[in-house]
């Protein structure tokens, strides 16, 4: 009490004497509680929204550890962590890679990783960005509203962790493993991408799995009754089933495959559950780090101008910021795509510009937002947006100009490569449309669906591809679809739709039913 | 309000199950690959782990993803000389269209091998799995026994020097007490009575001193009993104890005359660096003795015996008889377990191979566990394999194996201490 007393008025007299905080030698946690204070006093001055944080510091072997679990706390446990891991100590250990800074997970409490090795400078620029930026993203955009739960999902994993491995005992660990390689094969086409989820509080999970186990399995033999059918019904079945295709095809399996244990079908719902968490995540990337890069730089250089910290502090942070934010050009070899930091980052900086200091063309470009305020600006444009449509509506010519971004078009029939569009007036539009689409996941995910089981026949599973620009499925199809085959148990197929509506079988597994079928 | 939390002093082995998930599965590439290192592998170095590489595409985890071809937009930054319409010719070869960023690759770029490091024990465990000691349950527990002396309770005779001071202090106490019951009684009683009498407003003093008197002579009394008493003695008690050895020996023998070169004197090293690393996982105690011959048979130690160039001719019974005689001076076979292992290009003067396999028959199989020869020759077998042969049929503690190249040798040790179906 009386430390925390006397901290307080230390920390107020600092402030009195407009002498900034200490920023000498290691940190220390007296030292971050300081510094996250006054972060803590800007970030809520910016109206940031945030769930509380809880701050952890590890050591560089526990963030590896993080690492290889996709960073969540508690994981089950699984090979594919385990190469993940051996990788990642690797590569470390040989010096190819750094580690990151900092992990965050989207939960409530919202939980941190702080590194053990940074320097006091990093571990501020890391509380503001992780603790204010992520942290206020994750609450407030509507994907993550949507479609995650931040205060059950710990306890959720916990659950999964525990479920498998009481699977892992009654029915071995062979069979389990196999099970999670399958549902993993199929993880990506584990997500509901158009429909919206009906809230279900998660810990009510673990009292409904059972009744959900049995119910799942009558549902399923009801299916597949063979009681003969009058004629009236057998004009139903030709019909397809499913009516619809469908594009969630782990939910397809695990509510629909005629031969699986109740405790697989759970597992389904398990990777599938996961998918779902994070899957938000894959479609803000630019968003979401270009938001908290946003943040920190702009909470730092508050307390900067607020004379909180000192030149020395400033100089690292700035040095560090810039190496987070560089874009090299497409002809470097450093090139390895575009950076979401930097563009996220530009694209905030760039709508803050267009509020506070808009120009001719800003003002035609953007007749909503230019001169309005920038804070409510900023704030709905994180509230409302994914990647894909966020650049569609907020990247500006200025930008594209200062970024000089250029669209190309590969076409594989043709030997060269045009240039369709560059930073100049007819171009704009064009790029902006081209660089929306590329972070448009139903583009740069293969497009398979459900089409059709052969409820009468021989219970086999039909999916289908629908290529997007004619860019056909890579060759790992052949070992996906043994692994769609485990799990259904019957003949699976699956068949490409092309642009001239005509239909071709890509694989079959196993392979001599193709030839039968036809 | 942040919560600030101390995570460093948590484990930071949350991933080693994973780790050994990943071990698990693979199992068999991994044991592939060890199989592989230990040829590879520095003789001398037995204190390492292994770093272990397996082909990248067998731990591939496949999902659907878009291949290459079809028409693609991309958006790249950093434009510094084109303009719309610009026709940019594609590399040939068809692939790595623009700048890259072409098919996502799922795991990392170019590297066909996945390479991480095991430590020494699960190197070792993966080496010898599957792998026993032959021959050993045959013999009776009594053959490889050595005593122990373990303590076993108290005893009321023993050496002065084996005394155990509490318990004897303990029953001289108890008899003290026992013995001296009745006076202390009495005392009581008197001492009662006195204390009665000088409460008496004129005492009689003539019964006190009485009184008085009696109790000092009852006091007396109780101090005449001794303090300690023969029979009070405990003594640490201790016996011996079968306990089945764990001392081994093991026997290298080399030809070493000129036939031999170093290359395959390198090959039976890696042999014998096996087999010692096999017994230092069943024994505590390893001891090795070095015997060379060509004519003569030497003891000698490690770095001669492979290093040291020698000529001449072959009589392999010298060694044999060197090593029978030094294990009957020095490893006496109820003491030690004995084990052997001989390698040779198969040269033997011809007279000499007889002589061999008697002296193997009389005087060294009988008492070893386990004798192994090795023939490391790209030439056909001599007249030595042939008796050795004979030897192996009827001795099933006796091996030959015969070795071509460096990698033969983990096949054929595998060979040799393969675990018997029951």
């Amino acid at each position: 009490m009386t430390t925390d007393t006397k901290q307080k008025n230390d920390l107020d007299k600092n402030c009195l004497d407009k002498t900034h905080l200490d920023d000498s030698g290691d940190w220390t946690f007296d030292k971050l509680e300081q510094y996250h204070q006054v972060i803590k006093e800007v970030a809520q001055e910016y109206r940031l929204d945030t769930y509380p944080n809880q701050i952890e510091v590890i050591t560089s072997e526990q963030m590896m550890d993080a690492y290889s679990s996709v960073g969540m706390p508690v994981g089950y446990n699984h090979w594919s962590y385990g190469k993940k891991f051996i990788q990642t100590q690797q590569n470390y250990q040989r010096g190819q890679m750094g580690l990151a800074y900092e992990i965050v997970i989207n939960s409530n409490p919202c939980i941190a990783y702080l590194m053990e090795e940074n320097t006091m400078t990093m571990q501020a620029l890391v509380i503001a960005h992780a603790c204010y930026g992520h942290n206020s993203f994750f609450k407030n955009n509507y994907l993550f509203t949507t479609w995650t739960d931040a205060d059950s999902i710990i306890d959720y994993l916990l659950f999964a962790k525990k479920f498998i491995s009481s699977c892992e005992e009654k029915y071995g660990i062979d069979l389990v493993e196999d099970t999670l390689d399958s549902c993993h094969a199929l993880m990506n086409l584990g997500v509901d991408r158009y429909k919206r989820p009906s809230k279900i509080s998660m810990h009510k999970e673990h009292q409904r799995q059972k009744d959900r186990e049995e119910y799942l399995q009558s549902q399923v033999n009801d299916l597949w009754r063979t009681v003969p059918k009058r004629k009236a019904d057998e004009q139903l079945l030709k019909d397809r089933y499913p009516k619809d295709p469908q594009e969630n095809i782990l939910y397809f399996i695990e509510k629909n495959a005629p031969l699986l244990e109740s405790w697989q079908r759970e597992i389904i719902r398990i990777v599938r559950k996961i998918s779902q968490y994070f899957y938000p995540q894959k479609q803000t990337q630019v968003m979401n780090e270009g938001w908290a890069t946003f943040w920190h730089y702009t909470i730092l250089n508050t307390l900067y101008d607020r004379g909180d910290v000192s030149d020395k502090f400033m100089l690292e942070f700035l040095h560090q910021h810039t190496n987070v934010i560089y874009q090299p050009p497409y002809n470097s070899d450093y090139y390895s795509g575009i950076n979401p930091y930097a563009l996220g980052f530009s694209m905030f900086c760039d709508i803050r510009r267009i509020c506070e200091h808009p120009t001719a063309e800003d003002r035609q470009w953007f007749p909503d937002i230019a001169g309005s305020n920038w804070l409510d600006t900023l704030h709905f444009a994180c509230k409302n947006f994914k990647d894909e449509s966020f650049i569609s509506q907020f990247l500006s010519p200025h930008l594209i100009r200062e970024m000089k971004l250029f669209s190309i078009t590969d076409d594989s029939k043709l030997s060269h490569i045009d240039v369709s569009a560059i930073h100049n007036e007819q171009g704009y539009l064009a790029v902006r449309e081209t660089l929306s689409k590329q972070y448009n996941l139903s583009n740069i995910e293969p497009n398979i669906q459900v089409y059709d089981v052969r409820v009468d026949g021989d219970r086999s599973l039909t999916l289908r591809y629908y290529p997007q620009q004619g860019v056909p499925l890579a060759g790992s199809a052949e070992e996906v679809i043994k692994h769609v085959h485990r799990l259904w148990g019957f003949t699976v197929r699956i068949e490409q739709k092309n642009s001239d509506d005509s239909i071709e079988l890509l694989q079959c597994c196993p392979d001599k039913a193709a030839n039968l079928n036809e | 309000m942040a919560n600030f939390i101390d995570r460093r002093l948590n484990g930071k082995n949350k991933s080693s199950v994973n780790r050994q998930r990943f071990i698990r599965r693979y199992n068999k590439q991994i044991k592939q690959a060890v199989a592989d290192a230990v040829s590879k592998r520095s003789v001398t170095d037995v204190t390492s782990g292994e770093s272990i590489s397996i082909p990248t595409k067998d731990l591939n985890e496949p999902f659907f993803h878009q291949g290459q071809g079809g028409v693609r937009e991309r958006v790249l930054p950093g434009n510094d000389q084109f303009q719309t319409g610009d026709q940019i010719p594609k590399p040939p070869g068809g692939q790595g269209s623009g700048a890259g960023d072409g098919d996502a690759s799922d795991s990392g770029e170019g590297n066909d091998e996945f390479q991480f490091q095991i430590s020494k024990d699960e190197y070792l465990d993966l080496l010898f799995e599957d792998l026993e000691l032959p021959n050993l349950q045959k013999n009776k527990i009594n053959d490889i026994v050595e005593q122990k002396i373990v303590r076993s309770g108290f005893s009321t005779v023993g050496l002065p020097n084996n005394i155990n001071v509490v318990r004897s202090l303990k029953k001289s106490l108890a008899r003290r007490i026992a013995l001296s019951g009745s006076e202390r009684r009495e005392i009581r009683a008197l001492e009662e009575r006195l204390s009665q009498l000088n409460a008496l407003q004129e005492p009689p003093q003539a019964e006190i001193d009485s009184l008085e008197q009696a109790i000092a002579l009852l006091k007396k009394q109780i101090r005449r009993i001794p303090f300690i008493d023969d029979f009070d003695l405990m003594f640490n008690n201790f016996s011996k104890q079968d306990m089945p050895s764990s001392r081994a020996v093991m026997f290298c023998l080399m030809d070493v005359s000129g036939s031999m070169d170093q290359v395959t004197k390198d090959i039976a090293k890696r042999f014998y660096v096996l087999l010692y690393l096999f017994l230092s996982r069943r024994y505590k105690t390893i001891e090795v003795v070095y015997i060379r011959h060509h004519t003569q048979a030497k003891e000698v130690d490690e770095h001669e015996f492979f290093y040291s160039q020698e000529t001449g001719g072959t009589i392999v019974s010298s060694a044999l008889k060197l090593m029978s005689d030094i294990q009957r001076k020095r490893y006496p076979q109820d003491q030690w377990n004995i084990y052997a292992a001989q390698a040779s290009d198969g040269d033997n003067w011809a007279d000499d191979t007889p002589l061999c396999a008697q002296l193997l028959q009389q005087q060294i199989l009988p008492f070893t566990r386990h004798y192994s020869y090795i023939e490391i020759t790209n030439r056909a077998h001599q007249s030595l394999w042939q008796q050795y042969q004979n030897l192996a049929a009827t001795h099933p503690q006796f091996a030959i194996k015969h070795i071509k190249s460096v990698a033969d040798i983990y096949p054929v040790f595998r060979e040799l201490f393969q675990k018997q179906l029951a």
